[in-house]
This record gives structure tokens, C-alpha cells and sequence, in this order.
């Protein structure tokens, strides 16, 4: 195999350096190298969003993504989103409505939606279906999880107004 | 004693049947922490991954793995000459049939596995397949299979005798060496009879198209062979866990007790993941081999191309009526196309799966079934994609002969239903083909439906589009789909279900702790229906603790009691009548605690929610929480201590929900774009547990039909070459495809069953695939198209309006 890269990534706020083959995928340094298996496999072909992540402000399929693209990257996962004590919006709202099934699409959708927010944070059910539709979910229909995402922006709004 | 909170409050705190309690799972899935099979981690791991094969029907000569083994990473690599001296280069697959686990002589599928690499890591693997080298000779393909039951090219060398005859199958008789079984039921002579002498008969042929369930989640397992303990423990993507154990042990030989199956969170099922797999096989056996843990996981393309296609039912029938539309006689034939390999997963004695629901909710007093399956050189299989045994293709047919006789008696398709529902009052209605519904209320939620959605409304605004089209002032026309349902679900009973001869009925079994909380263990496995959610809450209203102080496990064979599993829509019918009779066990034991505690006779106490009282004398009364403890530390004469059950339920006939739908459709006659504008479903499950997750399965189920009836489709060109591997060529809904939906229900309980539950899960999509199918049908109906088969995609839809002349 030909040499090794060296990497660096910042990974849901922590330092991460190894060496990689430059076939690497990204989703692949996630899962098997740094443990971190929020972000799921549907497809490696860029066409369900399972594997969403946010890389430098973007979101990402980190399945056609080799690492070393994304060398010097900040990249956020679900796990970098919230957990048992900091619960983003997204995630409560998600239980709230009933907006996941199996969970495998969700860790996807809700980084996806997150961004989605940050850009359009109070967007219309239209803009939520465009703006999601690269995330395939197999179980929910998607109407409740437009509605998760409606009910954490209005959350997320008023929150903001609270602490202005 | 005074209560200091009311009864309604109790009923409240239990989170009981009926309520929408949200989902215990959420947590961990919302916050990245599910435990998938690919999250399974084990010290050594390594990782298995199959050579394909390229063509779809070929010999092979040769199969070279030198290169292979000198691959940097590779461990090893099996081939079926690796697997026969353990006689598993060939399993049985749930239908009786059986597969080449790899490539015996040679291969019958394009995708078909071949050898399989033992690597390190998943490149390595990769890296090792590129490097095995087989040698194939083509031979003749055949993927159509009505050409396969006249070719003289035999796809198995099992199916014939030295002399070339065909020998008997599995389920009877072959006729032509690439025939698989022929499946009857009703009576052929009197239908025959009838149609020959009706007024009206109404004739079609249509095409049920082969597609496949595509979790979000691929198939794959983790065999991990510990042999200092002689312990082997297998995860995986497993809908029934326990039939799994028993199939791997009947196979490796290996002690049923010495083996562990795991179902850690499943990403979705719909059928995918009921069936045996070669990955599974090989995984075991290199574990085995190498002595450290294998994973197996398939890629999207493995997925779609080989394990579990659906459907693919060539369906011809007959409907004959009165004048006035009254149906007196159906007839259907079918020519099934399994593939190479007959892999579906119905129960042994119906091969065919419960196709005989196929008369629908209709009250047709003669009606004939006969099926063929046939091989061919695709991938095997034929699995319930969301559905119980092949009822789509049943409901498809049914409703869609409706509308073709419909058409035939110049007749409205909502009016022909009604007059031709099965009334209230037959129920439990005994079939012509032999089923005996057990209860239903078809014209009530028939007529709420056309109701709320304003029928004659819609159908006065259809005719006026119509006018319009006709003079030029819209290129748009209006399709009103219809559809009523009736599905069977919730297999058993034993004594008709059984698959490779094991029951299926299910289990749960519960262990109350002293301090009034609990754990209870089904046979069953949730894909994603919630069931942690909505089994405890049966077993809170049954025994009168809180829904959330019970903790629900499944699949793991070392601590589950024996279960068939979930599928078929059998978790609630079957497993949830464990759950409520273990509930009502646990209550028995507690009412002659909570007598000697009160000091009355057993008869004296009855059960309130979540406490026992005194009869008449309701400030007499000792909590569950209460009796729990006493089970535990207090000495009972006559009783002994603990309180935990068991029960294993063998339902006495299925289950049958229905539901009335309705899809209201705008098609674009030169883009062949759909638009729906609106879809309202009513279903009748029964008792509803938790109306929050039936409306989810119900939005999940409709998406799914809508997948089915307008796109999705596994499509193979005249070599056999799979042209749908990728999700750029399966279609799958999203968001943005996919309406808003409108549910609705009514509730028949089901008398038979213990807390009137029917099942839900697979309702929507056997009823939604032909209400989508119909309002694209119904749009041209008026410009005088009678059947048009599925995927309804734009091009399709363009052709048809093009083939109506109305491009010119
Ligand atoms: S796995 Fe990356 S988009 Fe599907
Ligand atoms: S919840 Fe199962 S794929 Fe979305």
C-alpha cells in the first residue's frame, strides 16, 4: 500500500493525530480508528445522509470523504452535540414527536438539522423537506420528524429571546 | 388507609395501554449511542467479505485464492470446498428449499457468493477479493419465468434424478425441473363454473414487480467462537433471534445450549432480516476456523442484489358479478418468481404465504387460488417486505380487480365495495378460501372515510378537471385512489403455523422486584417499533405498575424465553398476548397475597388499577409495590416466595385489521409527475396501545407503499444483470417526495385475543401500495385505461398518457 499520511482532525473538541493510508474514508477513522459510532453506514455511495457529520461549518457525508481531505478539519458528530446532561433541542424534540424509529438514520438527521437551523432557523415545512432531503429515513415517513425539527426551532427561538 | 392522589392520577402514573407514552429507546438514539451490529467490537476482530459473482448463470471452472492469501491482511479464504467436508456448502432456507451457502459448481444469480476473505481490517478484505481469480463459463440465462417453465436450461442440479426428470420438491410435485411447487386452495371446478355462467366477468392480468425491503441498516453478524468454553455467540441483524439459534445449531452441529444469538439494535427491518444468510454461515465457520471473532457486514449492493427481494408475483385473475355488482365467484393464478433459490419465510404449509387473503374483505362465496414457483437466475428469496406472508400481493390483487369490474359494470368503485363488504354480523366470517376473519366492522369505517374526506365532492371536482382537460384549459388530471383492507397477521396458531417445523407462538416471561419494579423478556425483537415502549405498557395495565419501572429485554437467547420472532406483524398479536397473559399470572399469585395480607378471603380482594382492595371496602387495599414486597420477604403459608411468571401463547386463529384509504392525486400528463395532495388512512387495529407509535408505523408503512407503488423496483435487463444496485437507481422516498398524512381509525378488538389487539405495523403498507396504484389509475380511468402495472414512475405514467393518445 502506498505511505501513510499524517492526519490531524479536531474531533467533537478533542485533538486527534495517526497515520492513515490515503484511501482512508473519513467515516471509517470515525467508526473503527477513534471509536466514535454516532454516525452510521446506509449507503458509501453519498445517497442516505447516515452518515452526516459537520465538517468546518458544513454538513458532510463522511462516507465518500477520505480523511486526508479533511486533514486540519474541526469535525462535530452527534456525540459532539449533545448528551445526557447538555440534550440539545434537536434531540428532545426528536423524542418529544416521536421522530425516529430504528434510530439508525437519526444521529444523521439530527446533525443535519442542526445545521439546517444554525443557517434557517425558523424555516418553513418546505424548506425543511428540502433542506433534510438528503437524509433517507426508512421508518418514520418523515412527517414527525419535520415536526421535531419545527418544534426545536420554535424552542430554539424562544430560548434565544429569553436570554436576550 | 386514605389515598392522597385520585384514580384518575393512578391510571396516569401506570403510563398504561392507551396512552401515548414516549419512547424509552430515544435516549441512546438520539444521543449517537445505539449498539448496532457494527458497533460490535471484539479484541482480534476480523472482518469476512465475499467474491461475487459477475454473471448471472454460469459454470465454475476454477477458483484460484494463491494471490489472494499472499494479500497483506488476509487471514484466509473459504471456498464451498471448504465448507463441504462440514456439510455447509449448501443451508436450508426457511422455505423448505435450500441455498448454496458458496458457490457449488456454479452460480445462479448475478451477486451469487463465491468465496469468502478472511481479513484483518475491511480494505484488506477488499484487497484479497480483487485478488481471488475464478474462472467462469457462461451459461444460458434465463430471468423470465414462464420461459423458465418450458426452457431446457436447468437452473439446479438438485432438482432433477441422473435421468434428467424432475424430481419431487418440498412441497409436492415438480412439473418441469425449474418448478418449484404448485399451491392450491378453494374449490377450481365450482369457480370455474360460476365465471363460466356469470353475466359479468371481469379479466386482468397484472404484474406485482420485484422490489426489496432496504433497511437503512444493512445485513451482518459477529461470530465469535470461544473455544476454550466451546461457546460460540453470534450478533446480528436478526428478526428472529431464537429460530436462528436452532437453524445454526441444527446445522454446525454445535449444542443448542452452547450457542448465544444477539440481536443488538436492529436499523430496521420490513423482512430483510428474517431469513438465513450465506455471510452468516461463513462468518461462524471462520470464526471456527481461525479461532478469533468474524464480522460480517453487507454493503448496499450486496443488500439490494441478494439477500431478500420481495414480490415479483405474476398475477392473473377473474371476477365474476351480477349485474348490479354483486361478486359471486374469484379466481387467481400466479406465477412466482423466487430466483435462484426458494428463500422466503413463510410458514411450512403455505408456501405461497396467506396469498389466499386474496378474496379480501369482500363476501364472495367461490374463489380458487393456484400458485407456481418458479426458479429463475436472479437472487433468491421472496420475503415479506412489511407485510405478513405475501398479503400485499393479496390486497394488491383484490383491490385492484375491484376497480377493473368496476370499470366493467360502468360502475362507481367506492359503491362496488360497499355492497360487496362483509357485513358485521358474518363475523367470525369464514372465507372461501378458507380463513375465518374474526371480527370487523368494514361499512362504518368504510363510510367515516368517504365521509371526512368529502367523496362525491371530490369526485364532482374530478369530473369537472376532467371537462377541463378535455377542452384544453388543464394538462393536469385527478386520480381518487381507493382502498379497503384486510389483512392477516399475528402467525400462528401452531397447529397451521410452524416454520421448518418450529411454532410459532411467542413468550414473555417477568420478574418482579421486591420493590415493586420489573424486568420482562420477550421472544420477540424490535426493528425499530418501540417495543420497550409498548410492551411494558401492557404489562403495566395487566399487573399495575408503572410502565416505566418495567425494563423490556429482547434478543438474547441466554436470557429471552424461546420466541418466532418479528415479522408478519406478530409482535403484538402473539407476543403481546404472552405479555398480557404473563401479567394476568403475576396478578393471580398477587391477589392471594394481598387476601392474606388483608386478611380476607381470596374472592374478597379485586384488582384496581394498581393496587388489590376489599371488596366494597375500597380504603382497604395493598398496593402492587406493596404485595411485590411482601412475595419476597414475608412467609406466606402456603405460598411460595417470589413472583415472577412465564407464558409461552399459542394464538387461536390470526388476527385480521383492516382499514379504509384514500389517496387524492394530481398527475401532469406531459411530465408523468405525481402530486399528492391528500392521503387519509383509517385503520382498525383493535385495541390501541400507544396511538402515538401506531400513527408512526402508520406514516413509516404509507411511505414505504408509496416507495413501492411509484418507483421502487429491483429490475434486471435479459442477462440477469441486476441494474438497481444503488440507491441512485432503488428509489427511496425523501422527505421531499413524501406528503402529509391524515390518520383516522375505528377499534373492533379482536375477540380472540386477550387484550383485543390486532397489529399494526404492516397495515399501511399493504394498504397504501394499491390505494397509491389506484388514484394513478383512476386519473386515466375516464380516458379509458383499465390496468397499467406498477412502478408508477413519471416515465411510466408518461407512457401511459402517451399510449392514450394524450400527447396528440
Ligand atoms: S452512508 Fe454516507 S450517505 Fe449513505
Ligand atoms: S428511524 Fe429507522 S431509518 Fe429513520
Amino acid at each position: 500500500m502506498s505511505d501513510k499520511m499524517h492526519i490531524k482532525l479536531n474531533v467533537n473538541g478533542k485533538n486527534e493525530e495517526f497515520l492513515a493510508e490515503p484511501r482512508e474514508l473519513l467515516i471509517y477513522t470515525l467508526r473503527e480508528r477513534l471509536n466514535i459510532t454516532g454516525p452510521h453506514i446506509g449507503c458509501e455511495t453519498s445517497h442516505c445522509g447516515a452518515c452526516t457529520v459537520t465538517i468546518n461549518g458544513k454538513s458532510v457525508k463522511s462516507c465518500t470523504m477520505f480523511v486526508a481531505q479533511a486533514d486540519g478539519a474541526e469535525v462535530t458528530t452527534i456525540e459532539g452535540i449533545g448528551g445526557p446532561d447538555d440534550l440539545h433541542p434537536l434531540q428532545e424534540a426528536f423524542k418529544e414527536h416521536h421522530g425516529l424509529q430504528c434510530g439508525y438514520c437519526t444521529p444523521g438527521m439530527i446533525t443535519r438539522a442542526k445545521k439546517l437551523l444554525e443557517e434557517n432557523p425558523m424555516p418553513t415545512e418546505e424548506e425543511i423537506r428540502f433542506g433534510m432531503a438528503g437524509n433517507i429515513c426508512r421508518c418514520t415517513g418523515y412527517q414527525n420528524i419535520v415536526k421535531s425539527i419545527q418544534a426545536a426551532a420554535t424552542e430554539m427561538a424562544s430560548a434565544k429571546e429569553a436570554a436576550e | 388507609m386514605k389515598d392522597e392522589i385520585s384514580r384518575e392520577e393512578r391510571v396516569d402514573n401506570l403510563k398504561g395501554m392507551g396512552c401515548s407514552r414516549k419512547r424509552v429507546e430515544d435516549a441512546r438514539f438520539t444521543q449517537g449511542k445505539g449498539n448496532y451490529v457494527d458497533d460490535v467490537k471484539l479484541d482480534g476482530m476480523l472482518f469476512g467479505d465475499f467474491v461475487r459473482s459477475p454473471y448471472a448463470h454460469a459454470n465454475i471452472k476454477s477458483i484460484d485464492t494463491e494471490a489472494a492469501l499472499k494479500v497483506p491482511g488476509v487471514v484466509a479464504v473459504l471456498t464451498a470446498a471448504d465448507l463441504e467436508p462440514l456439510g455447509l456448502h449448501w443451508m436450508p432456507t426457511l422455505a423448505g428449499d435450500k441455498q448454496m451457502v458458496l458457490a457449488d459448481g456454479k452460480v445462479l444469480y448475478q451477486g451469487q457468493e463465491v468465496a469468502y476473505v478472511i481479513a484483518e481490517d475491511r480494505y484488506a478484505a477488499a484487497d484479497g477479493i480483487e485478488a481471488v481469480e475464478v474462472e467462469y463459463e457462461e451459461l444460458q440465462v434465463v430471468v423470465d419465468p414462464f420461459e423458465a417453465l418450458k426452457s431446457d436450461v436447468i437452473l439446479r442440479p438438485d432438482t432433477v434424478d441422473e435421468n434428467g426428470k424432475a424430481v419431487d420438491g418440498a412441497h409436492g410435485p415438480r412439473n418441469h425441473p425449474n418448478h418449484i411447487f404448485t399451491w392450491e386452495a378453494g374449490d377450481k371446478d365450482p369457480t370455474e363454473e360460476v365465471i363460466a355462467n356469470a353475466e359479468i366477468v371481469a379479466e386482468e392480468e397484472m404484474y406485482y414487480h420485484r422490489t426489496h425491503p432496504c433497511p437503512l441498516e444493512t445485513c451482518g453478524c459477529v461470530a465469535s467462537m470461544d473455544k476454550v468454553n466451546g461457546k460460540l455467540t453470534l450478533w446480528g441483524t436478526f428478526q428472529a433471534p431464537h429460530a436462528i439459534r436452532t437453524i445454526v445449531s441444527l446445522i454446525s452441529g454445535i449444542e443448542e445450549h452452547n450457542i448465544r444469538v444477539i440481536s443488538p439494535d436492529i436499523g430496521g427491518g420490513f423482512g430483510n432480516k428474517v431469513g438465513a444468510y450465506p455471510g452468516y454461515v461463513c462468518s461462524v465457520v471462520a470464526s471456527i476456523v481461525t479461532g478469533k471473532p468474524v464480522k460480517w457486514i453487507e454493503d448496499r449492493m450486496d443488500n439490494l442484489m441478494t439477500t431478500a427481494f420481495a414480490r415479483d408475483y405474476w398475477m392473473k385473475g377473474k371476477i365474476s358479478a351480477t349485474p348490479e355488482g354483486k361478486i359471486t365467484g374469484l379466481h387467481c393464478h400466479v406465477t412466482a418468481d423466487h430466483g435462484g433459490f426458494d428463500a422466503c419465510a413463510d410458514p411450512t404449509k403455505f408456501p405461497a404465504g396467506f396469498m389466499n387473503i386474496c378474496t379480501g374483505s369482500y363476501d364472495i362465496p367461490t374463489a380458487y387460488l393456484a400458485v407456481d414457483g418458479v426458479y429463475t437466475n436472479k437472487a433468491p428469496g421472496g420475503v415479506s417486505y412489511r407485510c405478513s406472508f405475501r398479503v400485499t400481493e393479496a390486497v394488491y390483487f383484490i383491490e385492484r380487480m375491484i376497480e377493473v369490474l368496476a370499470i366493467k359494470l360502468d360502475m362507481d368503485a367506492a359503491e362496488l365495495r360497499r355492497i360487496n363488504f362483509i357485513k358485521k354480523e358474518q363475523f367470525p366470517y369464514k372465507a372461501a378460501l378458507g380463513w375465518e376473519y374474526d371480527s370487523g366492522d368494514y361499512h362504518t369505517a368504510w363510510d367515516k372515510a368517504l365521509k371526512t374526506v368529502d367523496y362525491d365532492g371530490l369526485r364532482a371536482e374530478q369530473a369537472q378537471r376532467v371537462e377541463d382537460f378535455k377542452a384544453g384549459k388543464t394538462r393536469k388530471l385527478m386520480g381518487v385512489g381507493l382502498s379497503f383492507f384486510t389483512e392477516i397477521v399475528g402467525a400462528g396458531p401452531v397447529k397451521n403455523c410452524d416454520i421448518l417445523g418450529m411454532g410459532m407462538f411467542d413468550s414473555c416471561e417477568i420478574r418482579i422486584h421486591p420493590t415493586g419494579s420489573a424486568i420482562a423478556r420477550l421472544g420477540t425483537i424490535s426493528q425499530g417499533q418501540g417495543h420497550a415502549t409498548t410492551f411494558a405498557q401492557i404489562l403495566a395495565t395487566e399487573i399495575g405498575l408503572s410502565a416505566d419501572s418495567i425494563t423490556i429485554e429482547e434478543g438474547d437467547t441466554d436470557t429471552a424465553p424461546y420466541g418466532l420472532g418479528t415479522y408478519g406483524s406478530r409482535s403484538t398479536p402473539v407476543a403481546g398476548a404472552a405479555a398480557a397473559m404473563v401479567g394476568r399470572k403475576i396478578r393471580a399469585k398477587a391477589q392471594m397475597i394481598a387476601a392474606y395480607l388483608l386478611e380476607v378471603h381470596d374472592d374478597d380482594v379485586e384488582f384496581d388499577v394498581d393496587r388489590f382492595v376489599v371488596k366494597g371496602a375500597p380504603e382497604r387495599f395493598k398496593t402492587m409495590k406493596d404485595i411485590a414486597f411482601a412475595a419476597y420477604n414475608q412467609a406466606i403459608p402456603g405460598i411460595e416466595p417470589g413472583l415472577e411468571a412465564v407464558s409461552y401463547y399459542d394464538p387461536p386463529n390470526m388476527t385480521y385489521p383492516f382499514g379504509a384509504y384514500v389517496c387524492v392525486m394530481d398527475i401532469d400528463v406531459d411530465t408523468g409527475v405525481t402530486d399528492i395532495r391528500r392521503f387519509y388512512a383509517l385503520d382498525d387495529c383493535g385495541t390501541r396501545i400507544n396511538p402515538m407509535v401506531i400513527e408512526g408505523q402508520i406514516h413509516g408503512g404509507l411511505t414505504e407503499a408509496l416507495a413501492v407503488a411509484l418507483g421502487q423496483e429491483i429490475a434486471y435487463d435479459e442477462m440477469g444483470n441486476c441494474k438497481t444496485g444503488t440507491l441512485m437507481d432503488f428509489f427511496l422516498p425523501t422527505a421531499w417526495e413524501v406528503p402529509n398524512y391524515e390518520t383516522d381509525y375505528t377499534v373492533t378488538p379482536s375477540p380472540h385475543h386477550p387484550i383485543g389487539a390486532k397489529g399494526v405495523g404492516e397495515s399501511p403498507h399493504v394498504g397504501g401500495v394499491p390505494c397509491f396504484s389506484n388514484a394513478v389509475q383512476d386519473a386515466f380511468r375516464a380516458f379509458g385505461l383499465t390496468h397499467t402495472n406498477m412502478p408508477h414512475d413519471h416515465w411510466r405514467i408518461w407512457k401511459t398518457a402517451n399510449e392514450l393518445g394524450l400527447h396528440d
